[in-house]
């Protein structure tokens, strides 16, 4: 009986388990490319903010390499990435709002603003950690700018 | 003998409602605590930033230097009524130009305007109740110093009974405590973080639960609390629910990035545009104290 019991449960977890990472992963391939392009940004970002907290020792070519991957990352042509559809209402493991749609010029300065902000943090990497810190807080501030506006907070 | 009863009851009802006015009366600063301090514009600024008076007060949707326009006007919906930010800009009329630097200390350490009127403690008075002399004079002078708005400040949009300000004496009586919550032997950094959290970031305004009458739970502290818009739960900031580094929530605070590089949510985008203007030492400050409150 105990051992029904445990499958039982066993096989509901799972259910529950599957469950919830179906409703966190979109199947649309445009949101996967944009999430993982978040991914990138945060996977670089952590580099640089290891040094700027002081966890990491400054490595001025290190530092140099993720702020390159930055600049790259804010060149890719994302405009095939934002069908028509994918905002978080239509899809709900998406968090874009529906204003994207509505505000494409501003949403171009504002990526425009984030581009100028890595290429800040291109020269600031490679000079001191002081420089560094100081960029980062415009890269902050260039990310959460577009966040605030047209992201949809956590559930 | 009824005669007598009655004479005494009516006396008891003259000393409960004398006592009453006396404790619900509005509340001034004695002008003596702000003599010969002179303002620090610079200081002033770092208090503007600190106490994220623009937050509030600037037009809504405002952003750069828009935000040092305090023309007022965003909407707070709250469980007694929707409050609206007044204009505290420079312009003597619509705003708070021809206030004294004693007027801004009675309204931000006792919550009392210049018509001997109590406010709403939307304004975070309950917060601003500890700010010192020296900050309070130098805000004056700051706050002298950015432009004029001649918009008019729109009415709060309370209900009865919310709306009669004498009752708001009742609610200071109980609510407004000057004094710091955390009681800790703290270090001089600690006890800075203690100040910028406590009374001028007045962090617990949202992050600390309230019971029905819209006081603050202060043996919850920091605690998290219901989103009053709503949607969520503001995050609790005790150490066992935030175990970030002190590192960690000084970078946070500077740049917005939390330890996995996303970036800052919701009201505390608004937030991290204050703090990212303090130094280093003062975001420190505030992590070294977030780690000595008491879970």
């Amino acid at each position: 009986m105990m051992k029904k019991f445990s499958i039982f449960t066993a096989g509901l977890l799972s259910v529950a388990v599957i469950g919830t990472a179906i409703a966190h992963e979109s199947e649309n391939p445009a949101v996967k490319a944009r999430t993982s392009i978040m991914q990138l940004y945060a996977f670089n970002l952590g580099a640089l903010g290891g040094m700027a907290k002081g966890d990491v020792e400054y490595d001025a070519e290190a530092a140099t390499r993720a702020a390159n991957n930055l600049v790259v990352l804010t060149q890719i042509d994302q405009s095939a990435m934002w069908p028509a559809g994918s905002d978080n209402a239509s899809d709900p493991s998406s968090r874009a709002l529906p204003a994207i749609w509505e505000n494409f010029a501003d949403v171009g300065a504002k990526g425009q603003a984030m581009a100028d902000a890595a290429v800040a943090m291109q020269t600031a990497a490679g000079q001191d950690v002081e420089a560094l810190k100081a960029a980062m807080g415009d890269l902050g501030g260039a990310c959460s700018a577009c966040h605030k506006a047209y992201r949809a907070p956590k559930e | 003998m009824a005669r007598r009863i009655l004479l005494f009851a009516a006396g008891v009802v003259t000393v409960v409602g004398l006592t009453g006015l006396m404790l619900t009366r509005p509340q001034r600063v004695d002008e003596a605590q702000l003599a010969g301090i002179s303002p620090d514009l610079t200081r002033g600024e770092s208090v503007f930033y600190a106490a994220g008076c623009a937050s509030c007060h600037s037009a809504p949707d405002a952003s750069g230097d828009e935000k040092l326009v305090l023309t007022g006007g965003r909407r707070f919906q709250t469980d007694f009524g929707t409050f609206v930010a007044p204009n505290i800009s420079s312009d003597p009329e619509a705003g708070i130009g021809s206030w004294s630097a004693l007027d801004l200390a009675n309204a931000l350490i006792h919550g009392t305007g210049p018509k001997m009127e109590h406010y709403y403690p939307a304004f975070p008075y309950t917060s601003y109740t500890n700010m010192t002399a020296e900050d309070i004079v130098s805000l004056h002078a700051f706050l002298n110093t950015l432009p004029a708005v001649a918009t008019e400040s729109d009415p709060h949009e309370i209900g009865f009974p919310f709306n009669i300000r004498r009752s708001l004496g009742g609610w200071k009586f109980l609510y407004l405590k000057p004094g710091w919550v955390v009681q800790e032997d703290l270090n001089d950094q600690e006890q800075r973080g203690r100040y910028l959290v406590e009374a001028l970031g007045h962090c617990a305004e949202c992050h600390t639960p309230r019971n029905s009458l819209g006081g603050l739970k202060r043996d919850l502290w920091l605690a998290g609390a219901p989103n009053p818009n709503g949607k969520g739960r503001i995050p609790g900031l005790t150490t066992n629910q935030l175990d970030w580094s002190e590192a960690d929530i000084a970078e946070y605070l500077k740049s917005g990035f939390t330890p996995d590089y996303d970036s800052a949510g919701g009201e505390m985008v608004e937030v991290i545009e204050n703090t990212s203007r303090l130094t280093d030492s003062d975001r420190l400050a505030i992590a070294a104290y977030l780690k000595a409150v008491p879970k």
